[in-house]
């Protein structure tokens, strides 16, 4: 059924463009340490702002870093954060989701109450506050962008929840006592994954987006460690001299995010026959 | 409707209260207590200004404590003064013994973020309206797709990226147009005419920028809302009738596609607010976004926290303006008989 699913999706040459494009991507992540032509860290005093050329194929940065190199070990980041952040909030998105739309009443007032006020704080406000307060580091930026995004799915969980349990066979299954737990992980759970899948595949777009961003202020993946958005601070920097650094590490963020939406739009379109969004 | 807005209004106390608990939490996040923070961070964080932090928290009292006092501060306004910049008050400005008026930070920096994204919201509306109608109506067409393809671009594009791009396309390669700041060095010296057209170019990129990143979204929603009424009943009633395709679009369907953007519109605020501080920090614009920026960069917690209590406040503002116009706009929930 899943795999069904997968191929459906990936017959939709948008979703399937944003699949290559995603898997092209981890590809050159994993694969950094044999393709960087240079070591990603090393300095070359000979060799500081040398715009791109077939020594240096997307130029040198202002310590004269291999920019080509500093992408690829910076792409790992991108996307390790990306994936972990998404698997935090989701993790706490069906928990939480799952307790309010299983026992409802109480829980599910102080639950939703809790999501309320969350989204009524400008969430980058938020995560820049907690940064201020803890250090910046890749491990914290995750766990930040994780505890701050998770209402989303959250309100989904708990609305496929809610629509479920009056469904027959839920209620079947309650009558020949089934316990909670029993119903929550076999019947519930199973059949509100799909809408959780897309969430996440969407949820990793905007946690890139947020991780290059923090890293572009300073707040997140900290120099001498490679990231797109600290590339781009030096971009910034040496805008009147050097391009080459502002323009490649944001077509890969481009790329990258672009990816996540059409392969996330593809599966909501071939997982719900209604959607109209394209 | 009267009943309705009380409602409405008392529904926000709770949430403030939840707000300055979580902000309350957020101080405490730090390991040992905020002073040992600001002493790893500022090696130039003096014993003294150590001992303001303790006092003005009230660090030596039990958390409950603290966390009333701190409340009390908040229902104040009293955000105390910020560490970083010569004691200038936080939120509102003060009048010292001489008579002498202090202007409160963000005060200072709040009108001009409004400002900034009122323009820009009113340049997203006037583009993602006519856009969303646009592909509604041509649905499946080579017309809703380039806007579909358009959307997705938009939605991925990082904005502190397209900012690099056109500061290094419009202000550095070409020097159309400036790239920092609100006002030109000689601003002072121009005439009333040449300040507002320096006013109006330092304005361009950062108002339209934001504009443009926030497009897709409006745009997708307004089609979604035009493709869901087109199909209504009445729709084909007013078809069925005779009536002309314009009186039919524009008349019948756009009023109850466009409701459901008020609440959309009262959502953006927190993602407009927030994305503030990229934007400001790119343009070096004093608003509410480069303020939080600096005083998280120097740990200057009263700002921190003066502007994150300041910026949910206006969310919540935002969100009971939004429901109070939608049930203006909407007889059906105003008497409570469907809401959304």
């Amino acid at each position: 059924m899943q795999k069904n699913i997968l191929v459906k999706a990936l017959s939709n040459p948008l979703a399937l463009a944003g699949f290559i494009i995603i898997m092209v991507m981890f590809l050159l992540a994993m694969l950094a340490p044999w393709i960087a032509p240079y070591d990603p860290d090393a300095f070359d005093v000979k060799a500081i702002l040398l715009s791109p050329s077939w020594q240096h194929w997307m130029g040198t940065d202002g310590l004269g870093r291999d920019v080509f190199s500093r992408m690829l070990f910076g792409g790992r980041i991108s996307l390790l954060v990306g994936l972990v952040a998404v698997g935090i909030s989701t993790a706490i998105g069906i928990v939480l989701g799952a307790l309010a739309g299983y026992y409802r009443g109480w829980v599910d007032t102080v639950i939703m109450r809790l999501v309320d006020i969350m989204l009524s704080i400008p969430s980058f406000f938020l995560i820049l506050a907690v940064i201020a307060f803890l250090t910046p580091s890749i491990i914290n930026i995750m766990i930040v962008i994780g505890l701050t995004s998770w209402m989303g799915v959250t309100r989904l969980v708990r609305a496929e929840f809610l629509s479920l349990s009056n469904r027959e066979f839920v209620l079947a299954s309650r009558t020949l006592g089934a316990k909670d737990m029993r119903l929550i992980f076999i019947h519930l759970l199973p059949n509100s994954l799909t809408p959780i899948i897309v969430s996440a595949v969407l949820g990793v777009a905007g946690a890139v987006l947020l991780e290059s961003g923090l890293s572009f202020l300073g707040l997140g993946v900290q120099a001498p460690q490679a990231s797109w958005g600290n590339i781009l601070t030096d971009g910034k920097e040496y805008i009147q001299f050097a391009w080459w650094l502002s323009l490649y590490p944001g077509m890969a963020i481009l790329l990258t995010v672009l990816g996540y939406n059409l392969l996330g739009e593809g599966l909501r379109d071939a997982l719900d026959p209604r959607s109209q969004s394209s | 409707m009267l009943k309705y807005s009380i409602k409405r209004v008392l529904w926000m106390i709770p949430m403030l209260i939840g707000i300055s608990l979580i902000s309350f939490f957020i101080m405490h996040l730090a390991p040992g207590d905020i002073t040992n923070n600001e002493a790893a961070f500022n090696p130039k964080a003096s014993e003294e200004s150590r001992q303001k932090l303790r006092e003005l928290y009230n660090l030596d009292k039990p958390i409950i404590v603290q966390y009333g006092l701190w409340l009390k501060r908040m229902v104040q306004f009293d955000f105390g003064n910020s560490f970083a910049t010569h004691q200038k008050p936080v939120f509102l400005g003060t009048t010292d013994t001489d008579g002498n008026y202090t202007k409160g930070m963000i005060e200072e920096a709040l009108p001009i973020t409004l400002m900034i994204n009122l323009l820009g919201l009113a340049i997203t509306l006037t583009l993602a309206i006519p856009l969303g109608i646009l592909a509604a109506r041509k649905y499946q067409r080579w017309q809703d797709k380039s806007i579909t393809l358009f959307n997705f671009i938009g939605f991925s594009i990082p904005g502190f990226w397209l900012s690099l791009l056109l500061m290094y396309w419009l202000g550095v390669a070409n020097n159309w147009l400036p790239i920092s700041g609100l006002h030109s060095l000689n601003y002072e010296n121009l005439s009333t005419w040449d300040q507002l057209k320096d006013s109006i170019s330092h304005l361009i990129m950062p108002v339209i920028i934001p504009s443009v990143t926030g497009l897709a979204g409006i745009t997708l929603f307004v089609k979604n809302g035009m493709l869901d009424v087109l199909n209504q009943d009445y729709i084909t009633t007013a078809r069925a009738k005779g009536l002309g395709e314009h009186t039919v679009v524009y008349t019948h369907a756009l009023r109850n596609a466009l409701l459901p953007l008020i609440t959309i519109i009262g959502l953006s605020i927190p993602g407009l607010i927030g994305g503030s501080v990229i934007a400001e920090t790119i343009f070096a614009i004093p608003g509410m976004g480069k303020l939080f920026y600096d005083a998280v960069l120097m740990r200057d917690f009263p700002v921190v926290m003066g502007v994150l209590t300041i910026g949910s406040a206006l969310t919540l503002l935002g969100n009971l303006l939004a429901d109070i116009a939608y049930a203006l706009a909407d007889p059906r929930v105003r008497r409570g008989v469907a809401r959304g």
